[in-house]
Parts: C-alpha cells; sequence; structure tokens
C-alpha cells in the first residue's frame, strides 16, 4: 500500500478516528461539512499533529506516535491542494510556481514546460487576484506538480468555483490526476463528483470512516445510513423487522419484503429514482396505494412526494421523467418498490 | 538658530522605531498564536504604557534605570557610566511609550493573515523564516507599515517621560517637545512658535501618510 492511515485526534465535539490505506489510486473522503474530513488531510500533510496513530507513505514513517516521529510538512512530499487554492498574493503566477520547484536550478527548465501544459502562458507575470477560479486551480496544480510529491491531497477542488466551470475544470483535473499517476486523496460531499473521479470511496461520518469500499459497490449498497445519504438516497426510513421475515418501514408507515434477512438492518432506503409506478391490478410485493401530496418540477424531471401509509411521519420522494409522470397524473397513485432496489442500513 | 533638538528628536524617535519595529512585530506574531488566556493577560500588560500617564512611565523607569536603582546601579559599577540624563536615555522612555501602537496594530495585521498561506508554503517545503518574511509580511505590510508610522510619531511627540529619565539640558538632551516648555516657560514666544510650527509640520506629514496607507490597505492591494 502506498499510502497508510491510522490515526486519533480529539477535536471539539467528537474524536477522529481515521484509518484507511490507499494504492496508487484515487480514494475520495465522502462526508458532510464538519465530519473530519479535511482534518483527516491536516494530519496527513503535518499542519494538524494527530493525538496518536501512525501515517506511513511509500514506505516512509510520516508520524508515529510510539516512535516520536512526527515529519515537518516540509518533508512530508504531499501536495495539498486547498479549497481557496492558496496561492501567495504579493507574488505572480510565475513566482507563485517557482515556490513549489525544490531544486531552484532547474527552475529555468521546468517553468516553461509546466507554464505551458497547464495552459497558462499569456498569465506568466499576472497577480492571483486578476485570475479567474479556473486559472487560479491551475496555477495551485502548477506549483503543486512541480514540487513531485508523493501523494496529492484535494480539499473540495471545486467549491470555490461557479457551477457552470466546474464540469470543464473537472475534466481538467481528471487528466492532471492521471498525469500524476500516484495516490491521489480527494475530499468531497458532491456524490456525482466523487463517483466521476475516485476509484473508491471512503464513507466519514462524525470522525469514522464507515465504509471504504470501490465506487460502483457502494453505491449499490451503501451499507450504512450516512453512506446511502452521500450517495444520494433522499427516502430513508427507519425498519422495524415482523415475525414474517416481513421489515415495516416506520416513518412511511408500510410494510414491506426485504430483499435478504433484514439481520442488523435498522433503517431502510430506496433512491428516489427506483420506485417503479405498479399498473392496474399488478400482483407482487411491495406495491402501495399512495396519496400524491406535492408536484416538484426539475427541468429534466418531477418530483412527486408520496404518502404510503395512515400513520406514516415521512414523505417518499419519487423522481421520474415528466412523460411518465403526465400519464399517471392524479390524486393518488400506484408505485412498486422493487425488492432489489430496497438498501438495507446499519446505523 | 540652534537645530539641535530636531536633530536629537528625530534620531530619538527614529532610533525607538526601529527596536520596536522588530520587537513589535515579534510580541504580535507570537501572541497572535497563543491560547486565549495567555493572550488576555499579556494585552492588558503589553498596552498598559498606552494608557499610562508618561510621567507613570518615567517614574518606573527611572526606579529601575537611575544611577542608584538595579540596572542603573549595576552599569555604573561595571560600565562606568550613568543611564539616566543622556540623549539615548530618551529612547527608554520613548520605545515603552510606542510599543503598544506598534504592538496593537501588527497583531491585528496577523491576526487577518490567511494561515492556508502558511501551511501552503509549508507542504511545498518552504523555510518558515522565508514564509514569514515573504508571503507573511507582504501580506500584512499595509498594516504594519501604518504601525510604524504612528509609533514614530509618537516618539517624536513624547514629552512627560523622556523629560523624567533625560531631563532638559540645552545641546545634549534637548528634544523640540522640550525645547518648546522651556522656551515657553522662560518667555521666548517667538522661538518657542517656531518650533511648535516645526512639530506640526512634521506631524502633519506623518498622519498623512498613515492615511495613504490605510486607504490603500481599504483598496485591497
Amino acid at each position: 500500500m502506498a499510502l497508510l492511515v491510522d490515526i486519533e485526534k480529539k477535536l471539539r465535539d467528537f474524536s477522529l478516528k481515521v484509518s484507511f490505506e490507499a494504492d496508487r489510486e484515487v480514494l475520495a473522503l465522502l462526508g458532510a461539512s464538519g465530519c473530519g474530513k479535511s482534518m483527516t488531510l491536516k494530519c496527513i500533510a503535518g499542519i494538524e499533529k494527530p493525538d496518536q496513530g501512525r501515517i506511513e507513505l511509500d514506505g516512509v514513517v510520516l508520524f508515529d506516535s510510539e516512535k516520536h516521529i512526527s515529519l515537518p510538512p516540509q518533508q512530508r512530499k504531499v501536495g495539498y491542494l486547498f479549497q481557496q487554492y492558496a496561492l501567495f498574493p504579493n507574488m505572480t503566477v510565475t513566482q507563485n510556481i517557482r515556490c513549489g520547484i525544490r531544486d531552484k536550478k532547474r527552475a529555468a527548465e521546468i517553468l516553461p514546460e509546466i507554464i505551458a501544459a497547464m495552459h497558462l502562458t499569456g498569465l506568466e507575470e499576472a497577480h492571483p487576484n486578476r485570475l479567474s477560479g479556473g486559472q487560479q486551480q491551475r496555477v495551485a496544480l502548477a506549483r503543486i506538480l512541480v514540487n513531485e510529491p508523493q501523494l496529492l491531497l484535494l480539499d473540495e477542488p471545486f467549491s470555490a468555483l461557479d457551477s457552470q466551470l466546474r464540469f470543464q475544470l473537472e475534466e481538467e483535473l481528471r487528466r492532471t490526476i492521471a498525469r500524476f499517476g500516484k495516490t491521489v486523496l480527494l475530499v468531497s460531499h458532491n456524490r456525482d463528483e466523487v463517483f466521476r473521479l475516485a476509484d473508491r470511496i471512503a464513507v466519514m461520518n462524525r470522525g469514522l470512516v464507515e465504509v471504504c469500499a470501490s465506487k460502483k459497490a457502494l453505491f449499490a449498497e451503501p451499507l450504512t445510513r450516512t453512506g446511502a445519504f452521500l450517495t444520494g438516497c433522499q427516502n430513508i426510513s427507519s425498519l422495524e423487522k415482523l415475525p414474517d421475515g416481513r421489515i415495516r418501514a416506520v416513518d412511511w408507515g408500510v410494510n414491506l419484503t426485504p430483499p435478504r434477512e433484514a439481520d442488523s438492518a435498522s433503517f431502510v432506503g430506496i433512491r428516489m429514482q427506483d420506485i417503479r409506478p405498479a399498473g392496474p391490478g399488478e400482483k407482487g410485493n411491495n406495491i402501495l396505494f399512495c396519496r400524491v401530496e406535492e408536484e416538484i418540477e426539475n427541468p429534466f424531471s418531477v418530483t412527486v412526494m408520496l404518502r404510503c401509509g395512515e400513520k406514516s411521519t415521512a414523505l417518499l420522494g419519487w423522481e421520474l421523467d415528466k412523460e411518465t409522470w403526465s400519464a399517471l397524473r392524479g390524486e393518488t397513485v400506484c408505485i412498486r418498490l422493487p425488492e432489489e432496489s430496497l438498501l438495507l442500513l446499519e446505523e | 538658530m540652534d537645530w539641535y533638538p530636531l536633530l536629537n528628536s528625530l534620531r530619538i524617535a527614529g532610533i525607538s522605531t526601529v527596536i520596536i519595529f522588530f520587537v513589535g512585530i515579534f510580541a504580535a506574531y507570537y501572541i497572535a498564536k497563543a491560547p486565549r488566556a495567555v493572550k488576555g493577560v499579556l494585552d492588558v500588560i503589553l498596552t498598559l504604557p498606552l494608557v499610562l500617564p508618561p510621567t507613570v512611565v518615567g517614574y518606573l523607569l527611572l526606579r529601575i534605570l537611575g544611577p542608584k536603582r538595579v540596572i542603573g546601579a549595576w552599569v555604573l559599577a561595571v560600565f562606568g557610566f550613568k543611564m539616566t540624563m543622556t540623549w539615548w536615555s530618551a529612547i527608554f522612555a520613548t520605545t515603552v511609550v510606542i510599543f503598544p501602537l506598534m504592538y496593537r496594530t501588527a497583531r491585528g495585521a496577523f491576526e487577518a493573515f490567511d494561515e492556508t498561506l502558511a501551511y501552503s508554503g509549508q507542504t511545498l517545503g518552504l523555510r518558515n523564516s522565508y514564509i514569514f518574511w515573504r508571503i507573511r509580511m507582504p501580506y500584512c505590510r499595509q498594516g504594519i507599515l501604518a504601525g510604524t508610522v504612528l509609533a514614530f510619531a509618537r516618539a517624536l511627540g513624547e514629552y512627560g517621560a523622556t523629560s523624567m529619565i533625560a531631563g532638559y539640558t540645552p545641546g545634549r538632551t534637548a528634544t523640540i517637545s522640550t525645547t518648546v516648555y522651556q522656551l515657553w516657560r522662560t518667555n521666548d514666544d517667538a522661538a518657542a512658535l517656531k518650533w511648535v510650527l516645526i512639530n506640526m509640520a512634521i506631524s502633519a506629514v506623518v498622519l498623512l501618510a498613515v492615511n495613504m496607507l490605510e486607504k490603500k490597505q481599504k483598496g485591497g492591494a
């Protein structure tokens, strides 16, 4: 494994207890803001000090509380892309990038190369406050790449940008990551971004890594409530096991047939897009007769809020395309929650 | 006309400003990073000279530096000179009085510094001293410059503590402010007015400089 992290640190509201490994891949830390993602990156970079534990990169011990090793950030060879990019405001683009070059004798040869590669030609003498968000990101990445790090930390790389710019920059960043070819840790709370950029995803909640899995496996089977929520599952209900092997979704007020034994699961979820319409007289499991409480129009789809049971305390959201909905539209609607789409989740 | 008071005032203010530039920045940098409780206590102690009457500062300095007091007696015994009643004695007075001005403005500037700039410098392998002088100081330069100029202006006008520790000897310890008082006391109104006008001109220039610096800072550099 290229990167090995196993650290603990007491924070104000909870304790950070993070443990994961990463190979030459993109590993995303997915979590709500304030869950300890950025703090984890800071500990790896050496900006913050964990209370105890161990961090290893390519066989080099960066931190070991037992052996009292804690390399200064200068010696860790970790590239850190900050949320606001942290360009030095008093320096030009060239001077900023030059700061990243460790062997200054090679600056004359490296600078023109990286400036061309990162599409910064013509901006060499500009100061950061004259650059667009995208250009700032490219300068920050150039400055990190010339530093030749063994590990790249990306902290919410698109949070400082307009949504129109994001997609284009994501494409650029994907290429930069491919060129870099070593371990990358990406911190984000955006599931789409994470799915497109990462190979594996670690779901974080209140300082703990709950699940660490390949992105496909995680989106198919998020395993925990946080995982389901962060991968975009909006419909989550607490669950009670019934004697006949079925389950009761308490919040929705309905009984359902689960895809498998509920075991220790305490929540059930279904993605808004996975709900299916049920034809009149259709037989099968998990067919529900619902009242339409609200209709929300999205640019390319409709979200319908449904009340499924008499005692339901939460509505079920269903997202479907506009044509299908216009054919079904009414005060009530019949739906099917396919067993294979139900997610059984642990707390 | 004898220009000695102008020369003396300028050199006292200049030297004490240079001293306080480094001491004030040093104190501000470390105290800005200190834990809250420590910060609160040190802040009170270090700001005290700003609100104390200069005569109180002068009194306290004489208690330490006077020829029969702890440090004063030791210096007299070892090096054979008195620390009071020389032109440079006034430097002790002015440094103490202007320290809070430099310290407070520099601390405000350091607290506004975006710490991620220092972090990113560290991860790029830049030395901490490089980060301090080439990134942190330029970022805070307007606040620090304003503090320096303000401290210089205050040093130039110091009277109370200076007159106690350096006294007034024409051609030796006379400064503009002590000269004005002396000339007024001896009814030399015309000469006093001349020094008053000179002093006002210098102060106006200094304040103009402060204003220009502050405007530039608001406009964003």
